[in-house]
């Protein structure tokens, strides 16, 4: 091999690498270093190095507490994507329907709808005026509309309305990945359909499982705009805090000490997630 | 035993899956059904019920001179960040699968960073890096912020497609006397269009629907389309919004659907 032919691969990739380092890595190295600078007042830092973000993120239990709620919600949100993901996911790989391309399409439809208006969509049905509150009202069952919108539960309603399709297609390509004669082979050895599904099926489909309740996790843990829009300011979340911080406050250094341990959390989940299952499991469901 | 034992699509457990895969698709689409209804709600406030059909808000909606310059913005941005963003992913796409280098793996593995990091941490960063280098915020930053959303999803697609693209074609080319750009330009590109057009399509969505890191980069005073429907949505719930959010579906959703047509033609065209 020629040193021309040794350079072209790194030519074809300079700009790439050239826009992630100045685009990425740097911002997340000064990033590092600002999270010890000194706050003076709001806009206003001092250059020089100090633990004191460090330590009031440490022994402030207000951090924790946004910190414990964000992983609890986070949380709670992947289980609830998991329930109610994993049904059309299996439907979608076992059926014999003939449109099943169709069904595929819905769920890579929602990709294409902006996040914003998705979120915003729940309005209109959570709403004092919206579709469930007039329909019981109409029906008499309740006098008094119900407050259901500016709730966590809310904000965990919309976060699973926009990560369901990841969770879905995660599943889905599991399942398509089983070998039928498997399954075949476990009912003709007597399983019922029911000891088939938990026997065989569901522990080959654990990996896109898994896959999908890290997706969720991380997603959901890093979102701040869904709180923003369906939460109340009692329901705001991690990003939230990094958000106000920064933009509210200017206090700099700790926004970017806030934002060193939201990356160090997730980056943490995800790295675990890139190791086991392999990054490309991720996107083979948004690519086809 | 029947004729095929594998089949597990009867019974009252396949009936309970059915009637729950029902469920979640009418829980992923009825809002999104709301908004475009509501939108045609000739009452005042947004909700139901509904009062009457009418097209005024989308009327009220074009003498809106906000929305209509972040309609603009995000237009550019999307459709600038697309050209350079899918630019610089085929070439890199093009080294990762056709070319051995030490340290492949690791540049792999930066190349799809962007998707991973959480959008938060990439936005704080990024207005890190300007207040640290003491410039402002202009559009060129958010552009720039948008490539490097996008640049792991265009690499991706490229590279699935590239790898099925034979090499003997390329092979042939350059026997034949063609330098490396005619190969490229002549046997490549014509055999990557459907990748690119998807890739192009792709960037532009992501870009245009970009709220989260997009809050932090943009310059004080321009609004983008979602952080437009956010500052209305912190006003009041007008009926307003819901026709806006019913052109954006339109939009999003058709733009996709016809590029998905017009790539299904060329890849035809290019067998």
């Amino acid at each position: 091999m020629t040193a021309a032919e040794a350079r072209r691969p790194w030519l074809l990739l300079a700009p790439t690498l050239l826009a992630l380092l100045v685009l990425m890595v740097l911002p997340i190295c000064i990033m590092l270093l600002f999270s010890f600078y000194e706050f003076v007042t709001g806009g206003v830092e001092r250059e020089v190095l100090t633990t004191a973000n460090w330590h009031e993120f440490f022994t402030d239990s207000y951090y924790h507490y946004f910190l414990w709620k964000t992983v609890r919600v986070a949380g709670i949100t992947a289980v609830l994507c998991a329930v109610m993901g994993y049904p059309p996911a299996y439907f979608i790989a076992m059926t014999h329907f003939k449109h099943k391309w169709l069904l595929l399409l819905l769920l890579i439809v929602p990709f294409w709808i902006s996040f914003t208006i998705r979120t915003f969509s729940w309005i209109n049905i959570l709403g004092e005026q919206g579709v469930i509150n007039v329909v019981l009202l109409k029906l008499g069952i309740i006098s008094e509309p119900l407050r259901m919108l500016y709730t966590e539960g809310a904000v965990i309603m919309g976060m699973i309305h926009f990560l369901l399709p990841y969770m879905i297609l995660n599943v889905y390509v599991s399942l398509e990945g089983i070998d039928r004669n498997l399954i075949s082979a476990a009912r003709t050895l007597g399983c019922t359909n029911w000891q088939a599904f938990r026997e065989v099926t569901l522990p080959l489909s654990l990996p896109g499982l898994m896959a999908g309740l890290l997706l969720c996790f991380v997603l959901a843990a890093g979102s701040y705009v869904t709180p923003e829009i369906l939460g109340s300011g009692r329901d705001a979340l991690f990003g939230n805090l990094i958000y106000d911080t920064i933009m509210g406050q200017l206090n700099w250094p700790m926004g970017a000490t806030l934002s060193m341990v939201l990356l160090v959390l997730l980056g943490a989940v995800a790295a675990v997630y890139s190791r086991y299952m392999g990054l490309s499991r991720m996107f083979k469901g948004l690519s086809r | 035993m029947s004729p095929s034992a594998s089949d597990v699509t009867s019974g009252w457990g396949w009936q309970a899956v059915k009637v729950l895969t029902i469920l979640v698709y009418i829980f992923m689409f009825a809002p999104i059904l709301a908004v475009v209804i509501l939108s045609f709600n000739d009452s005042m406030f947004g909700g139901f019920p509904m009062t009457g059909f009418s097209l005024r808000w989308y009327e009220k909606l074009m003498g809106n001179e906000a929305v209509l310059r972040a309609f603009r913005t995000s237009l550019w941005v999307a459709l600038v960040t697309s050209v350079i963003c899918t630019t610089l992913g085929i070439m890199a796409a093009m080294a990762l699968v056709r070319y051995e280098f030490p340290g492949k793996q690791l540049v792999n593995t930066m190349v799809i960073a962007p998707a991973l990091v959480p959008e938060t941490v990439l936005g704080v960063g990024l207005l890190l890096l300007i207040r640290w280098a003491q410039e402002p915020r202009t559009l060129g930053l958010m552009v720039a912020g948008h490539i490097m959303l996008a640049l792991p999803y265009v690499v991706l697609v490229v590279q699935a497609r590239l790898i099925g693209i034979k090499r003997v074609y390329e092979e042939a080319a350059l026997s034949l006397g063609a330098n490396r750009f005619h190969t490229f330009r002549e046997v490549t590109l014509p055999l990557l269009m459907p990748a690119i057009v998807a890739s192009m399509l792709l960037v532009f969505t992501i870009s245009f629907d970009n709220i989260t890191a997009s809050m932090f980069w943009r310059p004080s005073g321009v609004e983008t389309m979602p952080t437009q429907i956010l500052s209305m949505l912190k006003i009041s719930i007008s009926p307003e919004i819901n026709a806006l959010g019913t052109l954006m579906i339109v939009i999003t959703v058709g733009v996709p659907l016809l590029g998905g047509a017009l790539a299904r033609m060329l890849a035809r065209g290019a067998k």
